[in-house]
C-alpha cells in the first residue's frame, strides 16, 4: 500500500516511530496527483510547494504527539487562505489572493499540517454535483461519467482518490455529507458554531458550517478535534469546551436508541439505496442498539424552506461582488452599470438563479409571505427533532436518496437538483450534526452512504455510532 | 404567484445584474416553477409560531471596545481591480 493510501492515524504511528517523514507522504500524494488528478479534477489549485512545507515542518520541530503533523489535506477552495488563491469556484473571484487566513487553516497550520491545494467546488457552493464550478467539473473517483456530488465535490474525490489524507469541505444543505456518500467517504457537518466560520466565503450565513472528510471515522474525530473551538472572531461561534472525539470511538452501542423517521423511507428513494440503509441499521441492532420509530412530520416541506432561506441569505451575502474591493471588474458606462455587468459577466447562472430568487423572496411585498414564513416553518422543523430526540440518541437516514447521478443528468433542471438534498437539508435548518459513512455500493459499484445525525453538539454519539458500525459492518 | 418578464427584470434591476434575452425568459420559466414549489409551505398553519433566525440560540453577544490586529490599508487594498491614492477607484458619480 502507497503512503497517501493511509489514513491519517496510521500515517501519524509510522511517523513516531519514524518509519517515514513528512516528505515521503509529500511524495506519494504528489505521484498520486500527476497520475489521477486530469481525470478526477479535485483540485481549482495544486499547491507546488507542498515539499517545502513538509521540510519547514522538520526543522520547526520533531515528530510530536500532535496527530495532523505531516499529514497533507486538501481544503475547499472557498476557504481563506493568506497569498493563496481563493476563488469559491467562481470566475468573479478568480484572481481574489487573501490577505489572511481562516481560523480553520490556522487551526492547522499551528497543528503542522500540510496543504495539498484548493478543491474544487460548485460556484460558491450553489450545488450538488460540482458541475457548476467556473473551472470545469469533478468527476466521481468511484465511476466513470459519474458526479461527485457537490458542493464539495472536489473535497471528497481528493480523499477519495487518494490525492489527500483528509480534506475540509462547507456543508450549508448537505455539501460535506452529500458528496462523501456519493464518493464511498466519510464526511461530517458539525452543530452550527461549533466550527469558526471566519474566513469562510459566506453563502447562507445561518446553514454554513466547516466539516471534515476522511477515509474513516478515526481520522473524522481527529480532524474536528482539530478545527473546533470557540472564535471572538465569528459571533455565532459558540464558546463550549470541546471534547476529545476520538474517546467517543468505544465500538460499543449497546442500549443506544436508533430513530427511525418514517417520512425519510419513502417512495422515490432508490432501492439499493434502500436495501443497503436498512442493512446498516440491523448491523447495529446486532451490536446492541435498539430501534425505534420516529416521525418528523415537516420534512416534506424542508426543501422549499430551505431555498428560501438560504438563497434569501446568499443573494444578501452576494452583494458584495461589485468589481470594487476585489475580484473581477468589467467596466461599464457609470458606477451602476458598472456592477452590473461585472455581476453578468462574473456570476455563473446557478449564482444568478440564487440571487434572483433571494432577491425575490425579500423584496418588498414578499418578505413576510417568503422568508418570515419559512423561519417559522424552520422553527417547525427545529420541533420535530427536538421532540424526536426525546425518544432517539442518534437518527438513521439514507444521505442522499439515490447514488451517483451521471454528468449532465440535472443540469437542465434545477428543482431537481435541489431535491437531491432532500435528506440533508434539515439539519443545517435545525443546526444539529450530521455524519456519512459508507455502507456499501450499489451493483453498478456506486457508494452508499448512511446518515447519523445527533443532538445539538453531540458529534461523539454520531462517532460512536459510526465508528461501531465501520468496525463491524 | 406567477412570475412574468417583467417582474424578472424588475428583479434583476434590484439584483444588479444585466440579464440576456435568454437568460430573461429561462429564468422567468425556472422561477416560476420553483416558486410554485416553494408555495407549498401556505398549506402550513403558521399563527403564532417564533421564526427562527439562528438554528443555535445565543444571547446577544458583546466585546470589549479594544481594536485589535487588522489589516493595513495595502492590504485592504491589495486585490482592488483599481485603486488611486490609498483609495478604491470607481467611476465618476459626481458631475
Amino acid at each position: 500500500m502507497e503512503l497517501n493510501e493511509l489514513t491519517c492515524h496510521e500515517l501519524h504511528e509510522k511517523l513516531v516511530k519514524k518509519e517515514i517523514s513528512p516528505l515521503d507522504i509529500v511524495k506519494a500524494v504528489e505521484k498520486q496527483i500527476s497520475a489521477s488528478e486530469k481525470d478526477i479534477h479535485a483540485y481549482i489549485t495544486v499547491f507546488d510547494d507542498m515539499e517545502q512545507q513538509a521540510a519547514l515542518l522538520d526543522v520547526r520541530r520533531s515528530t510530536s504527539d500532535d496527530p495532523l503533523y505531516g499529514i497533507p489535506i486538501a481544503i475547499k477552495d472557498n476557504m481563506c487562505m493568506k497569498g493563496r488563491k481563493t476563488t469559491a469556484g467562481s470566475k468573479i473571484l478568480h484572481n481574489f489572493i487573501p490577505p489572511y487566513n481562516a481560523f480553520v487553516i490556522e487551526k492547522l497550520k499551528n497543528a503542522g499540517a500540510i496543504f495539498t491545494g484548493k478543491a474544487n467546488m460548485d460556484e460558491f457552493a450553489f450545488g450538488s454535483s460540482t458541475e457548476s464550478s467556473h473551472f470545469g467539473p469533478t468527476k466521481n473517483p468511484r465511476k466513470k461519467g459519474y458526479v461527485p456530488g457537490g458542493s464539495s465535490g472536489g473535497s471528497a474525490a481528493a480523499v477519495a482518490s487518494c490525492e489527500a489524507i483528509v480534506s475540509l469541505g462547507s456543508d450549508t444543505g448537505g455539501s460535506i455529507r452529500q458528496p462523501a456518500s456519493l464518493c464511498g467517504v466519510v464526511g461530517m457537518k458539525p452543530t452550527y458554531g461549533r466550527v469558526s466560520r471566519y474566513g469562510l466565503i459566506a453563502f447562507g450565513s445561518s446553514l454554513d458550517q466547516i466539516g471534515p472528510f476522511s477515509r474513516d471515522v478515526t481520522d473524522c474525530a481527529i480532524l474536528l478535534n482539530a478545527i473546533s473551538g470557540y472564535d471572538p472572531k465569528d459571533s455565532t461561534s459558540v464558546d463550549k469546551p470541546v471534547p476529545d472525539h476520538k474517546k467517543a470511538l468505544s465500538g460499543s452501542v449497546k442500549g443506544m436508541k436508533l430513530g427511525i423517521p418514517k417520512e425519510y423511507f419513502i417512495e422515490g428513494i432508490d432501492v439499493e439505496v434502500r436495501q443497503a440503509v436498512e442493512k446498516a441499521i440491523k448491523a447495529l441492532e446486532k451490536l446492541g442498539a435498539r430501534r425505534v420509530d420516529i416521525s418528523l412530520p415537516h420534512t416534506e416541506y424542508a426543501v422549499a424552506t430551505y431555498y428560501i432561506v438560504a438563497t434569501a441569505e446568499a443573494s444578501s451575502n452576494l452583494e458584495r461582488y461589485d468589481g470594487v474591493k476585489y475580484g473581477h471588474r468589467k467596466e461599464g458606462e457609470n458606477l451602476i452599470d458598472m456592477y452590473k455587468k461585472t455581476r453578468a459577466d462574473g456570476f455563473g447562472k446557478e449564482a444568478k438563479r440564487r440571487i434572483m430568487l433571494g432577491t425575490y423572496v425579500l423584496s418588498a411585498g414578499y418578505y413576510d409571505a417568503y422568508y418570515l414564513k419559512a423561519n417559522k416553518v424552520r422553527t417547525l422543523i427545529r420541533q420535530d427533532f427536538e421532540k424526536a430526540f426525546g425518544k432517539a440518541d442518534v437518527i438513521l437516514t439514507p444521505t442522499s436518496p439515490t447514488p451517483a447521478f451521471r454528468i449532465g443528468e440535472k443540469t437542465s433542471d434545477p428543482l431537481q437538483m435541489y431535491l437531491s438534498d432532500i435528506f440533508t437539508i434539515s439539519a443545517n435548518l435545525a443546526g444539529i450534526p450530521g455524519i456519512s459513512v459508507p455502507c456499501g455500493t450499489t451493483k453498478d459499484g456506486l457508494p452508499v452512504g448512511l446518515q447519523i445525525l445527533g443532538k445539538y453538539f453531540a458529534e461523539e454519539d454520531i462517532l460512536r455510532a459510526a465508528f461501531a458500525y465501520e468496525q463491524n459492518k | 404567484m406567477k412570475i412574468d418578464r417583467k417582474a424578472v427584470e424588475y428583479i434583476a434591476n434590484l439584483a444588479r445584474l444585466a440579464l440576456t434575452e435568454d437568460e430573461k425568459e429561462e429564468f422567468t420559466a425556472q422561477l416560476d416553477k420553483i416558486l410554485a414549489y416553494i408555495d407549498k409551505l401556505s398549506e402550513l398553519d403558521t399563527k403564532g409560531v417564533e421564526p427562527t433566525t439562528h438554528a443555535v440560540r445565543l444571547k446577544n453577544v458583546f466585546r470589549q471596545d479594544k481594536a485589535g490586529p487588522s489589516l493595513s490599508g495595502e492590504e485592504a487594498l491589495s486585490n482592488a481591480p483599481a485603486k488611486d491614492r490609498g483609495h478604491f477607484k470607481v467611476p465618476r458619480i459626481i458631475e
